[in-house]
C-alpha cells in the first residue's frame, strides 16, 4: 500500500476525522449511538453509502453540468441510501427496527454529501472510493467510541452481553440514565475533541 | 478534459438529457432492489411476528430448540374474532392488517374510553390459539394496543385458556425510552406477569400494575417499571381497554373456562 492510499485511507480515522475535526454528520451520531451493535451496523451503512456514492459520482465527475450537480450527487446518494435501507430490512429485520429512521437520515448526513463535493468531484474513482472507506471508518471509530461509553455505563452491557451487572437484575450497577438519553452524546464527543486535540494541538482552530 | 466538452456539457439540453439518464438509472436501482428484497423482508416480518406470538405464550424455549416456523405451525392456530359480539368469524387473517383496519371508517369503530389514547379501533381482531402437546388448547394470545409515554405501543398478551392467567406481556413495536420506558422489554419484567389473575371473582378487571411494587403474593399487581411511571400507566391502561367492553371482554365473558369444553362449536 503506498503511502498516498493509507494517507486517503486512515487520515480520516484521527487526523482528519469527519465528526472530531471537521464536527460533520453529528446528528446521527447522537441518534444510533447507544448500543454498539447499533453504532457498528450505522458505520457500515454509512461506510458503504460514501464509499459508493463517491465512486459512482467520481466516474461521472467530467460529465455532470456543474448548474445541476448538487442534485444529481443527492440522487445517487439517495438511491443508494434507500438500497441500504431495503438490503437491512432483508437481512437484519431487528436492527433495522432498531436503527428505524436513521438509515434514510444518511441521506443528509453531511459527510457523504461533503466527500463527494469536496473530494470525488475531483479525484480518480478508485482513490475516492477509498476516501469514502476512511471517512466511513473515521465516522465509525467515533460512533463506536461513544458508544462504547454510553452502552456500557448506561446499560452495564457492551454488544448487548451484561458487563456490569444492574441493579433491576439483581447485581450492583446503577445504571447511568443520562447516558442513555442522546444528548449524552454531546459530552462524549465533546471529550473525544478535547482528548485528540490536546494530543494534536494543531487540529485546534485559530480564533 | 478539454475545453470544448466543458463548454459543451453546460448546454440546456444536454443537462436536461444527463438528468434524465441519472433519474432513469437510479429509479432502476432502487426499483430492483426493493423488489427482489421484498419476499425476503415479508419473511422477516412474519417470523418476527411468530417470535412474538410464541413468546407471549410462553413456547420461546420450544421455538429455540425446533425454529420457529414449526413450533408456529405445529401449535397456533389464527382466528377472526368479531370484538363486538366476541365470536367467531371467517375472514383472510393474513391479508389483515390491524393498523390499516382502524383507520378505515367502515372496519373501525370509535374508542370510547379516552384513557388508552386510541381514536379508532379495528372492529374485527386476530387472535392465536395455541394448543398444547395433547391437543388441547392451552393459551391464547390477543394483539393489544395502546398509548405510551411517546408513542402507540403495539403488543401482545397471552391468557391461559381460563382466560384470566396471564402468561407474558409482550411488546414488539414501541418508541418508548431506552433504559426506562423501553424496559417493558426487559425479560425479568415480562416474567412478572406469569400467573397474574386478570379478573377478580366477581369477573371485574382486577389487573393493576403498582407503582413502588406489587405486595408479595398479589395475584392482582404487577410491579411498574421504576423511572417509566407514564409507560407503566400506559400499558396497564392499554391491558383494561382490551380486557374490558371495547376489547376482548365479550369474548372472554364467552369463552373464560370453556374453551377446551365444547365452547369452541
Amino acid at each position: 500500500m503506498s503511502s498516498d492510499t493509507k494517507k486517503v485511507l486512515f487520515g480520516p480515522v484521527i487526523n482528519n476525522n469527519p465528526i472530531t475535526l471537521q464536527v460533520l454528520g453529528v446528528c446521527s451520531a447522537l441518534a444510533v449511538s447507544n448500543s454498539m451493535a447499533n453504532a457498528l451496523v450505522m458505520s457500515v451503512a454509512v461506510m458503504m453509502v460514501t464509499a459508493f456514492s463517491s465512486m459512482f459520482i467520481s466516474m461521472i465527475r467530467n460529465q455532470i453540468p456543474s448548474s445541476v450537480r448538487i442534485i444529481v450527487q443527492m440522487a445517487i446518494i439517495a438511491s443508494l441510501v434507500i438500497v441500504v435501507d431495503q438490503v437491512l430490512r432483508a437481512f437484519s429485520y431487528q436492527l433495522s427496527k432498531e436503527l428505524s429512521v436513521y438509515v434514510g437520515l444518511i441521506i443528509t448526513n453531511c459527510i457523504v454529501m461533503g466527500r463527494a463535493e469536496a473530494f470525488a468531484m475531483k479525484e480518480k474513482p478508485l482513490v475516492s472510493f477509498l476516501d469514502g472507506i476512511g471517512n466511513g471508518l473515521g465516522y465509525g471509530a467515533v460512533l463506536l467510541t461513544v458508544a462504547f461509553f454510553r452502552e456500557l455505563f448506561g446499560f452495564g452491557r457492551l454488544f448487548g452481553i451484561e458487563i456490569l451487572p444492574l441493579i433491576q437484575n439483581d447485581g450492583w450497577y446503577q445504571a447511568n440514565g443520562l447516558l442513555v438519553l442522546p444528548f449524552s452524546s454531546f459530552f462524549v464527543i465533546g471529550m473525544i475533541i478535547w482528548a485528540v486535540r490536546t494530543k494534536k494541538p494543531e487540529q485546534i482552530e485559530k480564533d | 478534459m478539454s475545453n470544448s466538452t466543458s463548454k459543451n456539457k453546460e448546454t440546456f439540453s444536454r443537462t436536461l438529457i444527463f438528468v434524465f439518464i441519472i433519474c432513469l438509472v437510479c429509479a432502476a436501482l432502487v426499483s430492483v432492489s426493493a423488489i427482489s428484497l421484498k419476499p425476503m423482508q415479508k419473511a422477516n416480518k412474519l417470523l418476527d411476528q411468530h417470535t412474538k406470538i410464541l413468546e407471549a405464550a410462553g413456547l420461546t424455549d420450544e421455538a429455540n430448540k425446533n425454529g420457529v416456523g414449526a413450533t408456529f405451525e405445529k401449535y397456533v392456530t389464527a382466528k377472526f374474532v368479531e370484538l363486538k359480539t366476541g365470536t367467531f368469524i371467517d375472514g383472510d387473517h393474513e391479508t389483515y392488517d390491524e393498523r390499516s383496519d382502524a383507520r378505515d371508517v367502515t372496519k373501525s369503530s370509535v374508542v370510547k374510553d379516552h384513557d388508552v389514547g386510541l381514536r379508532r379501533r379495528a372492529d374485527n381482531a386476530v387472535i392465536y390459539l395455541v394448543k398444547n402437546d395433547q391437543g388441547s388448547i392451552d393459551t391464547v394470545v390477543f394483539p393489544i394496543v395502546g398509548m405510551g409515554l411517546w408513542d402507540i405501543m403495539y403488543g401482545y398478551i397471552g391468557l391461559d385458556a381460563d382466560l384470566n392467567t396471564a402468561k407474558r406481556v409482550v411488546y414488539y413495536d414501541l418508541k418508548e425510552t431506552p433504559g426506562l420506558g423501553a424496559e417493558v422489554q426487559n425479560p425479568k419484567w415480562k416474567a412478572l406477569w406469569k400467573g397474574k389473575k386478570m379478573f377478580d371473582e366477581n369477573h371485574n378487571i382486577a389487573i393493576q400494575i403498582v407503582k413502588g411494587g406489587a405486595k408479595k403474593g398479589d395475584i392482582y399487581g404487577v410491579d411498574a417499571l421504576s423511572g417509566a411511571t407514564l409507560t407503566s400507566r400506559g400499558v396497564n391502561r392499554t391491558i383494561h381497554f382490551w380486557l374490558g367492553d371495547e376489547g376482548y371482554g365479550p369474548f372472554i365473558a364467552k369463552f373464560g373456562g370453556k374453551l377446551n369444553n365444547g365452547g369452541l362449536n
